[in-house]
Formats: C-alpha cells, sequence, structure tokens
C-alpha cells in the first residue's frame, strides 16, 4: 500500500479515537440536557473534579489538608494508607453521587421552573465554585493517575506493537494506535451500551425518559423529578469520571482538565445535545474531520494548529442544514 | 476623656497614613487556573526568599521586605488590573510572570517609571536598554534560550547540524512563537531543516502533532510549552517511542510536574536552564532553618529545589540584590522605583556576591547596563533521571550566538523605537 494511504490511514484511525474521547465527555452533557433542559457548563469540571477526587482517595490524601492545617496549626496531608484503585473507583463514584444530590438540593431545586439561561448561569456559577473546593480539596499540584485493576494490571500507555507490526508486515509501514485510546474506545461503548439498556429496560430508566419527554406528564403520573434529577446529575457525574480518568491518564490530573469541555461543544453542537448516539457519532465526526484536515491540508498549507477551529466550522456547517443536530429532536413549537 | 480622644487620633493617623516603612516587592502571581501548577512554586520561592530577608537579616537594610502578591490566574487583563491596583504602594520591581502580561506592562511601567523585570520571558528585544529603559531581562531571554538549544544540539552532532531535520513544538501563543525568528535565522546559518508545529491552547490534545512527527521522524525535537502542554507532549513523545534524550525544552518546559505524570518513561528528557538545578546550596538550609521551621514558608516547604522554586529564589535574589544597591547609590534606607530602576541597570553580580549569599554558582556572573538589560544568556542543559527523580545539570552555562541574536534584537526594538518615537535612553 503506498505510504501516503497508510498515513491517512493512520489519522483517521487516531481521529476516530480522539473522537471517542471527545464523546465521553459530550456524553455528560447530553444526559442532563436530555433530563432537565439545562446545559451544564460546569461538566469539564465534574470531569476535574473527579478525577481529582480519585487520586486523592487512591493517595490518602487527606481532604481540606492546606486549610485545616492553617486553621489549626497542624502538619497533616495524608492518611498513610493507599487505596485500591476499584475500591476508590467505587468511592468516587458516592462523592460523584453525594454532589449530585447537593447540587439538586441546594442549588437546582430553587431554580424549577426559571429561563433556561438563568440555569445556565446557575452551572456557570457551580462550575468556578466546584474548581475552588476542589482546589482546597485536594490542591493545585499536577496529579499522576494510575488506575490498576491488579498488580501489573494498570491502564496502558503507548503504541499498541502488535498493530503497528501487523500493519508493517502487511503494507510495509507501520500504523500506530495508542492503547490508552483503545480501552478507551472499548470503555466507551460499554458505557454507551450500558446507559442505552439503562434508559430502555429499567424502571428508573424509563422515568428518566419520561421526565425528558414531558416533565409535567410524568409529574401526573408520579414519577418524582427530584430524584430523576439526582439519579442524571449522578450518571453524569460517573461519565465524567470516566472522562477524567482517559484523559488524566495521558496528561496527569491538574486543572486544564476543565477545559476539556471545550472539545465537547462541536460534538454536542454536531450530534444535537438530546441525543446520546449523537454524542458518539458527532465525537467521531468532529474528530476524524479536524485530524484528516490538519493531516492533508492543515499542517501542509495553513501552518498547522487548525484543529481546533475546524472543529466549530464542521459543526456550524451541520448546523446550517441541521439546526438541531443530526440527532437531536426538532422542536415544533405551535403558536 | 481627652486622653482617649488623642489615643483614637494618633490610632486613626497611623491606619490612613501609607506605609512607608516596607520595600514593596508585587507578586504577580498565579495559584490558581490551568497554570496554577507552574505558577505555585515560582510564587513560593520568590516570597520565602523576602521572608529570610526579613526573619534573618531583618529585612533589607534594615527596611522590613513586603511582598504584595496579587492573583493573575496567568490571565493577561487580570495582569494588568493587579498592576495598577498595587503601582500605589509603593511598588519597586514588578515580575509580570505571563508574556502577555509583560507586552502590557511595558508603556505603562515606563510610563510610571516602574522597572519590570521578566526574567526568562517577556519581549526579547526589551534586552535593548536604550529602547526599553524600564524593562530587564536579565539574566537571558528567549532568542538566548533558542540559541542554547541549538548550540548544544551542534555539540551532540559534532558541530554539524547541517542536513538535520529539528521540529519544534511550540505554544501557539505570543511566548510559543518567541524563538521561531532565531531559531530560522539558525537554520539558514548551520543548515539544518527547521519544521514548525504549533499547538493550540491549553495543548491537551496534540496526535496531529505526533503523527507528524512520527512520520518526518526528525533528528531532535525543540519544544516551547507550558502548562499541560508540557505533559501531554512528553507523554505523546513516549507513546511514539520518541529517543527521550533528543527531546529538548525551553525553560518553562523543564519542570518537576512536567516529567512526572509520564512516569519513567520521561527519563532521559532535557530542558534548558539559566540557572543552577537542586538544593545544595547554603541558602536552603537557611530557608529551612529561618522559613519553614518557623511555618512562615508560603507554601507547604516542601517545593525547595524543584525547578521553579528555584527560579522564584533567583529572581527574588536579583530584585533584593538591587534594592540592596539601591540603598547604597541613594543612601536611604526607603528607596522609591526609580532608584530601584537605575540599580537594576548598573546591577553587577559576580561569583563573590553569589558564594557570600549562599549561592555559589547559582547563576552567571553578570554586569548589567544602560544598553544591555538582558544579560549574557549563557544557557545550560539539564535532564531528567525518572528513577531518582532528579534533575541533573548535564552541561555548563554556556554563551549563546550573539552574532545572530544581537541583529535581531537591534532590528525588533528599532521598530518598537520608531513606533513609539524613543529616541534613546543611554546617549
Amino acid at each position: 500500500m503506498p505510504e501516503q494511504l497508510v498515513y491517512t490511514f493512520e489519522v483517521f484511525l487516531n481521529g476516530l479515537m480522539a473522537g471517542v474521547l471527545y464523546a465521553l465527555v459530550a456524553l455528560g452533557f447530553v444526559l442532563i440536557y436530555k433530563a432537565s433542559g439545562i446545559f451544564n457548563y460546569a461538566q469539564g469540571v465534574m470531569a476535574l473534579f473527579a478525577a481529582m477526587t480519585l487520586v486523592g482517595i487512591q493517595n490518602g490524601q487527606v481532604p481540606f489538608a492546606h486549610l485545616i492545617n492553617a486553621i489549626f496549626g497542624t502538619e497533616i496531608h495524608h492518611f498513610g494508607w493507599h487505596v485500591h484503585s476499584i475500591i476508590a473507583i467505587a468511592l468516587t463514584v458516592v462523592v460523584m453521587i453525594a454532589l449530585a444530590w447537593a447540587v439538586q438540593r441546594f442549588v437546582f431545586r430553587h431554580l424549577v421552573g426559571q429561563e433556561p439561561i438563568l440555569l445556565f448561569m446557575a452551572t456557570i456559577g457551580l462550575a468556578y465554585f466546584m474548581e475552588g473546593v476542589a482546589d482546597l480539596m485536594w490542591g493545585s499540584d499536577i496529579k499522576t493517575l494510575n488506575v490498576c485493576a491488579a498488580e501489573g494490571t494498570c491502564l496502558p500507555q503507548g503504541m499498541n506493537v502488535w498493530f503497528e507490526g501487523s500493519t508493517y508486515e502487511a503494507w510495509g509501514t507501520g500504523v500506530f494506535v495508542d492503547n490508552l485510546d483503545i480501552v478507551a474506545s472499548i470503555v466507551a461503548a460499554v458505557l454507551v451500551i450500558g446507559l442505552v439498556m439503562f434508559a430502555q429496560y429499567t424502571k428508573q430508566g424509563r422515568a428518566m425518559r419520561a421526565v425528558a419527554d414531558d416533565h409535567q406528564a410524568a409529574l401526573s403520573v408520579g414519577v418524582s423529578l427530584n430524584f430523576i434529577w439526582v439519579l442524571v446529575w449522578s450518571l453524569a457525574g460517573f461519565v465524567a469520571l470516566v472522562a477524567g480518568i482517559m484523559w488524566g491518564a495521558k496528561s496527569g490530573v491538574q486543572f486544564s482538565l476543565s477545559l476539556i469541555a471545550l472539545k465537547a461543544l462541536p460534538v454536542l453542537m454536531l450530534g444535537g445535545f438530546t441525543s446520546i448516539p449523537g454524542a458518539i457519532i458527532g465525537g467521531l465526526i468532529i474528530g476524524v474531520g479536524e485530524k484528516l484536515f490538519e493531516f492533508l491540508i492543515g499542517a501542509p498549507y495553513l501552518g498547522g494548529a487548525t484543529e481546533n477551529w475546524f472543529a466549530y466550522m464542521l459543526a456550524l456547517l451541520f448546523l446550517v442544514f441541521r439546526p438541531q443536530g443530526l440527532f437531536g429532536e426538532k422542536i415544533i413549537e405551535r403558536v | 476623656m481627652k486622653y482617649r480622644l488623642g489615643t483614637y487620633a494618633v490610632a486613626a493617623m497611623m491606619a490612613a497614613s501609607p506605609v512607608m516603612a516596607d520595600l514593596v516587592f508585587p507578586s504577580l502571581s498565579y495559584r490558581t487556573g490551568p497554570y496554577a501548577a507552574g505558577g505555585i512554586p515560582f510564587a513560593d520561592g520568590y516570597a520565602d526568599y523576602f521572608t529570610l530577608l526579613n526573619e534573618r537579616d531583618g529585612g533589607i537594610g534594615g527596611v522590613e521586605a513586603r511582598v504584595l502578591e496579587c492573583e493573575t490566574g496567568y490571565n493577561t487583563e487580570k495582569g494588568v488590573e493587579c498592576y495598577e491596583s498595587t503601582k500605589g504602594e509603593g511598588a519597586l520591581v514588578y515580575q509580570p510572570l505571563s508574556t502577555g502580561i509583560t507586552y502590557q506592562l511595558i508603556p505603562k511601567a515606563t510610563a510610571d517609571d516602574i522597572p519590570i523585570h521578566s526574567m526568562g520571558y517577556g519581549r526579547t528585544s526589551a534586552a535593548n536598554g536604550d529602547v526599553f529603559s524600564h524593562v530587564f531581562n536579565y539574566p537571558g531571554n528567549y532568542w538566548h534560550g533558542a540559541s542554547g538549544v541549538i548550540n548544544y544540539l551542534l555539540e551532540a552532532h559534532n558541530g554539524d547540524l547541517n542536513g538535520k531535520k529539528i521540529a519544534l513544538v511550540y505554544h501557539n501563543s505570543a511566548y510559543g512563537k518567541e524563538p521561531i525568528r532565531t531559531l530560522e535565522e539558525l537554520a539558514k546559518k548551520h543548515g539544518f531543516e527547521l519544521s514548525l508545529l504549533p499547538v493550540d491552547h491549553p495543548g491537551q490534545e496534540q496526535k496531529s502533532q505526533w503523527l507528524q512527527i512520527r512520520r518526518e521522524k526528525p533528528d531532535n525535537v525543540v519544544m516551547w510549552g507550558w502548562g499541560v502542554m508540557n505533559q501531554v507532549a512528553i507523554q505523546e513523545a513516549a507513546n511514539i517511542r520518541y529517543p527521550m534524550d533528543q527531546f529538548i525544552g525551553v525553560w518553562w518546559s523543564g519542570a518537576q510536574h512536567d516529567v512526572l505524570p509520564a512516569g519513567d518513561a520521561a527519563n532521559g528528557y532535557k530542558a534548558i536552564t539559566f540557572h543552577a538545578v537542586g538544593s545544595d546550596y547554603p541558602l536552603f538550609d537557611d530557608i529551612k532553618t529561618h522559613v519553614v521551621d518557623k511555618g512562615k514558608a508560603a507554601g507547604a516547604g516542601d517545593q525547595i529545589g524543584t525547578v521553579l522554586y528555584n527560579r522564584g529564589i533567583y529572581a527574588a535574589m536579583l530584585a533584593a540584590e538591587a534594592a540592596k544597591d539601591a540603598q547604597a547609590a541613594t543612601g536611604n534606607a526607603e528607596i522609591t522605583a526609580g532608584d530601584m530602576r537605575d540599580a537594576m541597570e548598573n546591577l553587577n553580580i559576580t561569583e563573590e556576591r553569589m558564594a557570600g549569599l549562599g549561592m555559589p554558582g547559582f547563576g552567571p556572573s553578570f554586569q548589567v547596563s544602560c544598553e544591555n538589560h538582558g544579560g549574557p544568556g549563557l544557557v545550560g542543559v539539564a535532564q531528567w533521571d525518572a528513577g531518582a527523580k532528579t534533575w541533573s545539570l548535564i552541561s555548563e552555562l554556556s554563551a549563546p550566538d550573539m552574532d545572530v541574536i544581537q541583529p535581531l534584537i537591534a532590528e525588533d526594538s528599532a521598530a518598537f523605537a520608531a513606533e513609539n518615537n524613543i529616541e534613546g535612553n543611554c546617549s
């Protein structure tokens, strides 16, 4: 196979993998928007908060240690234990559920019936509040994320040697794929299947869909809005944790993680704000589109660094023809 | 009653009067936001050095030093706000800690007669003191750094870079673009092929750039990164199995937190520096005794000897030494920003002086002059040992190629002078 074609395939494949990572972030937005009509600006910060909490629990870090030491003049930083990754993930999920309850109880319960823009503003406030709390709880330093199922079975990093070798033998040029991206793709697939099954086949899932369709009607048949919104924010928190793990494994867990939300916006514009498959397909299209554009046009002719703006341009192009996004619901309001 | 009223009046006067007994050193720090991991150790080092002077020596020339921190979040607008809100406190010198903020402050600080010290960042051509009267970027700037990288690579390739491929992975911002001009000139001079790979802020996703590097197989990769871009680049380099010892970063891409997330895969990564690494200096013992052990450290006291903490210490030391010189020159313990500027322009850092401060060989010896605010620009190279988790200097601080750099400084500063009708400060 010609070398240029193999390179194009390599870029395409890596674009797909990058798209999966974008989709992981976008999923959290979709879950909350679908059920409550809230565009959750804090989704990126939730990923950061979840990843920081996971590492903090894993390393036995004392939350709010800096604050405690400043007030009481103590010198405590660590509990002195190390928590297994699986237990740490479970505990982080509990923290995210508690956060979902708190957000619902103290913020959105008081804003029921308010204009969407007010709800959006509330999520902006929530984002800054959570960023500050995360800083106070776990500190601002960059933390190394190491998630291991067992001794020696950790999240893999680096080139998949088998795939590189196989493609080299077949085409004379090896194709690079990152092991972490492969794992992220599998995890994303399992997550999406799990979410769809949950929505289709469980009582809570059906209630969630009912609320998404018409929350007044859902209320009238006895569905608890409070419970559903806590459930949805918890699910979004879980998705944020998964996204935080995958992105945090690449760069270490640090405050820039909250900026991954920027990568999700074009995905949402393209895939629609209300569709789980839309988030996945949108992510893949954005990932492949931006990478191929950079490879074929951006780097050779435009000086590179085209991915950020191209993703938005691609999404805008789709919006011109389908304002609700590829899979979004077309809302017709009768007047 | 009269006595009580008198007491209140004195108390009110004391509260209302400006505090004249302090030497104020504003610190435009960033302890929050995406770049906090780099901002905190620098700010801690800067603050701890002045705390040491206060605790151990009773201040500078008997006057207490006061570090006035203002949080910028590495945001240019907030940086300018910080400048405006602190300059009235008697600020002696500003460390903007951001190239963007530095650019914005150059005209303001010049008009206010307050010096700026942008050490290893900012506007490179500000090294020309004839044009930039209030800006100092000693002991080194980006163009010195770019030349230092190429000098090191020349050494590594037995003095011949002809036909070699060098890729520059850079933060797609004013900061990241600073070395390009110099590297292009050096590419012409030495015959190497330079490819430019910009990475957009924040740099969390760099797959395209590293796939390009994998395809083009450059002999060396140079990085001009900051924040998360550094950690991701080092991880991506490891992912594509790019030889880590052929990968070299600027001094803002060579701290502990840049390499630790990649673990063992970062072993052998290199970065240039303009000061020493590690904590094997008598000064650090003093900091431990007089600052950390007394519970007066700006942070947890666990950053001593890290790259950016040391840089903060070094910046504070240079500011404090200039303040001492200003006191000596004016005969006043309480100096003004104008006195400080004059002292910075005549600053003479000798090996003996550094040794006396407990920092022998920590940085280069240099003499600032009206024409040269940039210092000698000596550049060394440090390498990361992932096993020991330490940086070690692998080359001495050595001189950059001023034959290439000086005309660039002259050209850029002349353009600034023409735009701003500056006739020259040194004549």
